[in-house]
């Protein structure tokens, strides 16, 4: 049976995973969150992204942000795109939505700073 | 105005350090050179920082605020936009420092800690040959140009450099439209943590060349093109294996080096293998009162144990301040075979502390061994580990009652 050698992108431990192509189950992880990983990157693999967006602060000149969730790997770049549309106003906060469903992914996107000004 | 405690550096390190060493009778001051707290965490936009520590996956900004927030009830002063340019010590530390408000003034305190994190390596500390053109920086600068100032710096990229902050510029770069062409890596391994390879060249299917460096560059007023050659393993380029990239940006990668050249005043030792403080096990210099701890020690790979480590000198820092901190005749820590250093660097046997933490990073890269803890000729403790590499650091703590003796300490790992 054919198997797939990934290295786990869960958490920086990094872990080998090695996972069976026809039945999907995963060795070499060392916590749940593993096994999760190296079912889903065979059958719909999802990354986080982070970015950041135009914003009218003076600290600086960009709000860093990221999904509030998982999208998916072949939507990354639609998603950079979309996020020229931003422009975060002062005072932002750190957890604060800047846009809705983004790309019709039913995924948020959410400051990760803080700016007052 | 008498500080008891002042700490350099509003970081990730300088925050942690903060949390610990408060004391509603103790005066503390935390001066950060920039308007805002957070450190280098604030440009490092990307997630994955945390999991140790807040058992979440944060973003590096918000990891920072966390941390703030963790002392922002706190009675702790801070001074922002505001430099040491020195520290000299007579009976307590006097630091020179500025800031656009006073200009130059002095401050006085018990006790220091340095918590200034580190440098990245420029060209000129790894000799890159050829011309000398613009386009050519640190990949951390890159990463505040891009991620707080809002400027894209090229749009051919190369990287020179695995390390962590090479691969997530690599992945940021290729997001923000720009070609990626390639990383180059003078080991036979990657610097950086194995899931950033998987995520950040991987995914977007940026080359990774092992054994490789820089041989040539080429550009009169902007970078035009880069050499790269396959190393020996005596890191001498091989003839014949020349590969040439048309790129306008260059970015490097290679190496941090813990930032305490402003403490030069103070001749502390400094190890020649961390390039940080020698330090014992509560993370004292050797100078008294003097205190060290996070990048400006030695350089992390996590920010989870950056935070664990500074709140533990903040702690001593404090036992210091109310004199509670007990410090006896002390022995050396000695780094053995396949182990590049341990900290802390000296230990004390003698001391009220129930066990000793160790962090440690090999010298090769293994899939299974295990770290043997002696004195003299006799094991006290042994740790199996797996996946060992020099970018991965260890941690072994080491009970007291495990102790013999008060003799030296030699952590070395076995390969299995």
């Amino acid at each position: 049976m054919a198997k797939r050698e990934m290295i786990c992108i869960v958490c920086p431990v990094g872990c080998h995973l090695s996972v069976d192509e026809e039945t999907l189950e995963v060795t070499g992880n060392r916590c749940p969150r593993g096994a999760k990983y190296g079912k889903k990157e065979l059958t719909n693999p999802t990354r986080m992204l982070t970015s950041t967006v135009k914003t009218n602060a003076t600290l600086q000149r960009r709000v860093s942000i990221k999904t509030s969730d998982e999208i998916p790997k072949g939507k990354i770049f639609e998603i950079m795109d979309e996020l020229n549309s931003i422009d975060a106003q002062v005072p932002v906060k750190s957890g604060d939505i800047l846009l809705k469903n983004v790309c019709d992914t039913g995924v948020d996107i959410v400051a990760t700073t803080s700016l007052d000004r | 105005m008498m500080y008891d405690i002042i700490i350099i550096g509003g970081g990730a390190a300088g925050l942690s350090a903060a949390k610990e060493a408060y004391d509603p009778d103790l005066n503390i001051l935390i001066i950060e050179r920039e308007a805002k707290l957070g450190g280098i965490l604030k440009q490092c936009i990307h997630n994955g920082f945390g999991i140790h520590k807040f058992n979440l996956e944060l973003t590096g900004p918000e990891f920072a605020e966390k941390t703030a927030d963790g002392i922002a009830d706190l009675d702790i002063e801070v001074m922002l936009e505001t430099t040491v340019t020195d520290i000299i010590q007579f009976k307590t530390f006097d630091l020179t420092v500025m800031n656009e408000a006073h200009g130059e003034f002095h401050l006085e305190a018990k006790s220091v800690i340095i918590a200034t994190g580190c440098y990245e390596k420029t060209r000129s500390q790894i000799l890159l040959p050829g011309d000398r053109p613009a386009g050519i920086m640190t990949a951390g600068s890159a990463q505040r140009y891009l991620n707080i100032d809002g400027y894209m710096v090229g749009k051919k990229v190369f990287i020179l450099g695995s390390g962590d902050i090479g691969l997530i510029m690599a992945r940021r770069m290729t997001l923000e439209g720009a070609d990626v062409l390639g990383v180059a890596e003078l080991m036979p391994y990657s610097n950086g943590l194995t899931r950033n390879i998987a995520q950040c060249l991987d995914d977007y299917d940026i080359p990774l060349y092992l054994s490789h460096t820089i041989t040539n560059i080429v550009g009169k007023e902007r970078l035009e093109q880069i050499v790269i050659q396959e190393v020996d393993p005596h890191f001498q380029p091989i003839a014949g294996t020349e590969k040439t990239f048309d790129v306008d940006t260059l970015l490097l990668s290679v190496g941090l080096v813990p930032d305490i050249q402003m403490f030069e005043s103070l001749k502390f030792a400094v190890s020649p293998v961390t390039k940080g403080a020698i330090v014992d096990q509560h993370l004292q210099t050797s100078v008294d009162g003097l205190f060290a701890c996070g990048n400006a020690l030695h350089v992390h790979d996590l920010v989870d144990w950056v935070a664990e480590e500074s709140e533990r000198a903040g702690r001593y820092a404090k036992m210091y301040v109310q004199g509670t901190l007990d410090t006896h005749r002390q022995e050396d820590v000695i780094p053995g075979d396949n182990v590049r250093y341990v900290l802390p660097h000296r230990y004390d046997f003698d001391s009220a502390d129930d066990s000793v933490k160790f962090a440690l990073r090999s010298t090769l890269k293994a899939a299974k061994g295990t770290f043997k803890i002696t004195q003299g000729e006799t094991l006290i403790m042994h740790k199996k580990a797996r996946h060992i590499a020099p970018a991965e650091m260890e941690h072994i703590v080491v009970p007291k009652e495990k102790m013999v003796s008060n003799a030296p300490i030699t952590i070395s790992l076995e390969v299995t």
